[in-house]
């Protein structure tokens, strides 16, 4: 009886923490497939594919993470998947063929770049109104909002400008002229510089945030591989501002910066075409999606090494970790 | 024969070889020298062109230097155990093996202590390799140090088995020129060392073959899988099967007396 007694609270204790210790899920859309693959990171296995609309690109987590925004570009539509039952719940109007978009800090008004419309289009998640559409330049793609929700960037991939929006007013304030082809734009968690990846150009440009101008521009060189295959998509930066990764597309290979001192680390190599990347919730592990290969891997950040790549559909696209 | 005779046999012979080893620190220098121009020449042109895809027991993706590093130490091996039935040949020639022969004890006893011998010196030489080999990014986990000990020894024996095979069936040193490049080469070549067995049959279906049935390529597999600590069972049973086979027929076609003079 004694001994029972002295389980009773243990038991307690490990039903509570078990919530916690819950594993990270890593979404992950398929492009081709039109599903969202869903990888455990703790076995490092694919524990469900769930169909999704056509052509599945950008994706994101509400702040609750209850919620999955899918960019069905295909189906020129947002739509919105409960992560409890794995349903769609609601489609956006999302303006046609939306391909990546940014959630304001605000957890409501969505940030759609609309590639075959040269438009942005804003969106309100819980009303479904279109709350404005900006007209920016020719093949919008890259889409970022501010960490403290000031100002939206969204890239041209044929003006190749990144344009600068005031989410209060919904106006374009400002431009900035980038290399050839911008894809992706991050902010830095203090929302005071901005990168800007320039797949033609082969560089990322490094924007100060309040003056609007480049002050520093990276270019990444990997021995044995022809500079015309370095091309600069996607690009994460650490919370604490160490560092930030630059996928290199058809490289193959990751480009570990130095956040602070802008020089460049590394280059880990993955599966062939790399395209988007998350971090894991202590960001001790990168996930890149590697379209031509259709896998993931996953970079140890502590060895700045590829440990695992994970099979899932056909040209994984977007990738978001769930904790 | 007793133990302690055993020993003091063994001894003798693996004391013959380390000396002869040391004393020809060119030796063990041209040893490492060879895989580390592959290692470093050669895999660098393929370096990032290609990413090796994913193969077993790789989790991921990894550069061309890490597949070769495997199939190199492989050909210290193969190069040792030809390089030591060379030296059988030798001393049939010079008379030196009738030294040895003097010995009271049974003469298949002797060729395993030589084969034995041999195997622990080409282990120093491969470990010496994995760890210049480091400087290129060629990182097993520390673990697999250790449990590529018993496959690189198999390997090993299987190699101066060969070597010994090859020694019974030469009756002269010039002869044994020509045998090192028609089963050196071709060993090396028509296996998994270079290329990963995928791409042979992407080339040719025939290629694929001869390379399937080369025990050299079960060897580097044996090797590869334990440096990444997993186990090949195929390649272990394969391995551990020719190695018996060459060592019955090198000691059953030992003939010391055979010289072309």
């Amino acid at each position: 009886m004694k001994f029972t007694k002295l389980l009773k609270p243990i038991a307690a204790a490990v039903m509570l923490a078990s919530p916690v210790a819950m594993a990270e899920l890593a979404y992950v859309s398929n492009e081709k497939d039109d599903t969202i693959s869903v990888i455990d990171l703790d076995t490092m296995q694919v524990t469900d594919t769930i169909e999704v609309g056509e052509r599945p690109r950008g994706i994101l987590f509400s702040k609750d993470f209850s919620k999955l925004y899918i960019c069905a570009s295909d189906s020129d539509t947002v739509q919105v998947m409960d992560l409890k039952t794995k349903q769609i719940i609601k489609e956006l109007p999302s303006g046609e063929d939306p391909e990546q978009f940014a959630l304001h800090p605000n957890d409501r008004h969505l940030y759609i770049s609309n590639e075959d419309d040269a438009l942005v289009t804003i969106v309100d998640t819980e009303t479904s109104e279109v709350l404005a559409q900006i007209d920016v330049g020719v093949e919008p793609e890259g889409m970022a909002v501010s960490p403290n929700g000031k100002i939206a960037v969204n890239t041209s991939e044929t003006t190749n400008m990144v344009h600068w929006i005031d989410t209060t007013t919904y106006e374009l304030i400002d431009n900035t002229l980038v290399d050839q082809r911008p894809r992706h734009v991050e902010f830095s968690k203090d929302s005071k510089i901005l990168w800007a990846s320039s797949e033609i150009g082969g560089t990322v440009s490094i924007i100060d945030v309040d003056s609007r101008q480049i002050f520093k521009k990276l270019n990444f060189e990997i021995k044995g591989v022809h500079p015309d295959r370095v091309q600069p998509v996607g690009v994460r930066l650490t919370d604490d501002g160490k560092y930030a990764f630059v996928a290199l597309g058809p490289a193959n290979h990751v480009a570990v910066v130095d956040a602070k001192t802008y020089e460049i680390l590394e280059y880990v190599l993955v599966g062939r075409r790399v395209w988007h990347m998350d971090l894991n919730t202590d960001q001790t592990k990168l996930l890149t999606t590697n379209g031509i290969s259709g896998d993931v891997s996953v970079i140890d950040i502590s060895k700045m090494k590829a440990v695992k790549s994970v099979k899932v559909g056909r040209y994984p696209w977007g990738v978001k970790v769930k904790s | 024969m007793n133990i302690v005779m055993g020993w003091h046999c063994f001894k003798g012979v693996l004391i013959r070889e380390f000396l002869r080893f040391v004393q020809q620190r060119s030796r063990f220098l041209s040893a490492l020298v060879r895989p580390l121009l592959w290692l470093v020449v050669f895999a660098a042109g393929f370096r990032a062109a290609l990413g090796i895809s994913i193969i077993q027991p790789y989790d991921t993706y990894i550069t061309y230097e890490t597949y070769i590093a495997p199939g190199l130490c492989c050909m210290i091996l193969l190069f040792n155990g030809m390089q030591s039935s060379l030296s059988m040949v030798y001393d049939r020639e010079m008379g030196s093996m009738r030294v040895l022969l003097m010995s009271p004890l049974p003469r298949p006893y002797l060729l395993l202590c030589k084969m034995i011998a041999t195997a622990l010196i080409s282990l120093t030489q491969v470990y010496a390799f994995l760890f210049i080999a480091l400087m290129v990014d060629v990182e097993p986990p520390v673990i697999g140090y250790l449990s590529v000990l018993p496959a690189l020894v198999l390997v090993a024996l299987l190699l101066s088995s060969l070597g010994l095979f090859l020694s019974t069936q030469i009756k002269q040193l010039e002869n044994f020129a020509g045998i090192m490049n028609f089963v050196i080469f071709p060993m090396f070549f028509l296996s998994s060392a270079l290329y990963p067995l995928w791409k042979m049959q992407e080339a040719s279906d025939w290629l694929y073959w001869i390379c399937m049935i080369n025990p050299f390529t079960h060897a580097v597999e044996l090797v590869r899988f334990a440096l990444y600590t997993q186990l090949n069972t195929d390649a272990l049973m394969i391995t551990a099967g020719t190695t018996l086979l060459f060592t019955l027929l090198a000691v059953t076609g030992f003939r010391p007396q055979k010289t072309g003079r």
